[in-house]
């Protein structure tokens, strides 16, 4: 929630996350080994590590021991839970506040969610 | 190598370079060794390297003391800012030497390096530019596998594309053979991120030792309104702040919970990460001259906990 402490350990499960929602990693599929991480983004591969074990708590991705990491087969499931979720409180409330900000009335705003529903 | 200092003092005539410095570091990591000039990081490697006797103290590696202790120095590493200048002839001469001197050396390694740094092992190492020079050094600090390899800025005289090019060669070679690496560096941007503990030192003393990511984590930027701000920030470690008009940017050294984060959040604080660079500055003393005022230590030593 206040995960603004380490950049790199962002970037890395942002990016695994991202992945797995978009179905780029599919579940109970590999994914690179935290040295390929090390290498890829020019880090410690104990910070990679860490990145990995923080998705293997958060439960994205399960370890099979002498192979490497996987994607959880539920992982993308409750990705989506946690972001419907959040959706209102991360998307929509920022976006009415900006709307506020700079003057575009909330009934334009229902509009334009209208309009792109159409399409 | 596992490394332990304690109470290590060098002093040259005068001049105290390490004053009661004491240390721990494990086996197999890649340490970051921090500290503005003349704070004694050479100092520091020159003793651990078994280039110069201790004043006072303790230094063990691997549990074994090291000066004049053939069967521990041969197994360690030091290549000085000044690249390869022992006067040995081509580059291919100062291979040859370091293979001699080096039980864990790769000479097929060495060769793919110097191709990789562009050097000429027939060159004269005296006739090459000061870059190619370091080029030199770092091949053999990287090709001699020594199980405690030091680096004390080896690679300032090297151009941005091949200090890059060590940067990835070092991180996948470790990652091949791993050993205990400690780089001395000023360009701390540049390698932060291969670090996996960090090592400040100032005035010859320890000031931090800390696991990178947690050193980090304990930087917080802290921006707002300049009374939102000091309100929030009343009674935490102030390393610096910066002014903006009405806005103001206080850098915090220490934990903060999520109740805390919450609240600055609540507040309309926005809250953001420190890099190592500026954590490093605002450590040792701000932007003026070596030995200005610093936090006290003993409050920054809270990481110390080997």
């Amino acid at each position: 929630m206040f995960d603004d402490r380490s950049p790199i350990y962002r970037q890395i499960a942002d990016r695994i996350k991202a992945d797995v929602l978009s179905e780029a990693l599919k579940g109970d599929e590999q994914v690179m080994s935290t040295n390929q991480y090390a290498a890829f983004y020019r880090i410690n591969p104990a910070t990679a590590a860490k990145a990995f074990q923080q998705l293997v708590e958060e439960g994205v991705l399960y370890k099979k021991r002498g192979i490497g990491m996987f994607v959880s087969p539920d992982a993308r499931d409750a990705l989506r839970a946690e972001r419907r979720e959040n959706f209102f409180t991360d998307v929509v409330d920022p976006m009415v506040a900006q709307a506020k900000t700079v003057g575009i009335p909330l009934g334009d705003v229902i509009e334009r969610i209208k309009q792109l529903e159409e399409r | 190598m596992r490394i332990d200092v304690e109470g290590l003092v060098l002093r040259y005539g005068d001049v105290t370079a390490l004053d009661g410095l004491t240390l721990s570091l494990e086996p197999g990591k890649i340490y970051g060794l921090l500290g503005r000039n003349g704070s004694g990081k050479t100092s520091l490697l020159s003793v651990l390297a078994g280039f110069r006797r201790q004043t006072a103290g303790d230094v063990r590696i691997d549990g074994r003391p090291v000066f004049e202790n053939g069967s521990v120095t041969g197994r360690i590493s030091l290549i000085r800012d000044t690249g390869e200048t022992v006067d040995i002839g081509s580059a291919e001469d100062a291979i040859f030497f370091a293979e001699w001197l080096r039980p864990d050396w790769d000479g097929d390694y060495a060769r793919s390096l110097l191709d990789l740094f562009g050097i000429d092992p027939k060159k004269n190492v005296k006739e090459m530019s000061k870059g190619q020079r370091s080029a030199v050094g770092v091949v053999i600090g990287l090709a001699g596998r020594a199980p405690l390899t030091m680096f004390d800025e080896s690679y300032l005289g090297m151009d941005a594309p091949s200090r890059q090019a060590f940067y990835d060669a070092l991180l996948a070679d470790y990652i091949a053979h791993p050993r205990t690496i400690v780089l001395s560096t000023h360009l701390i941007e540049e390698v932060s991120s291969l670090f996996e503990e960090v090592v400040i030192i100032d005035r010859g003393r320890l000031v931090v030792h800390e696991e990178s990511q947690a050193l980090l984590s304990r930087g917080t930027a802290v921006t707002g309104p300049t009374a939102q701000v000091d309100a929030f920030t009343a009674g935490l470690t102030v390393l610096g702040a910066r002014q903006l008009g009405p806005t103001k940017s206080a850098m915090l050294y220490g934990d903060l919970d999520d109740a805390r984060r919450g609240e600055a959040a609540a507040s309309g604080l926005e809250l953001g990460p420190i890099d190592l660079q500026d954590l490093f500055i605002h450590l040792t003393g701000g932007s003026g001259t070596s030995g200005a005022e610093a936090p006290p230590a003993a409050e920054l030593r809270t990481g110390e906990t080997r």
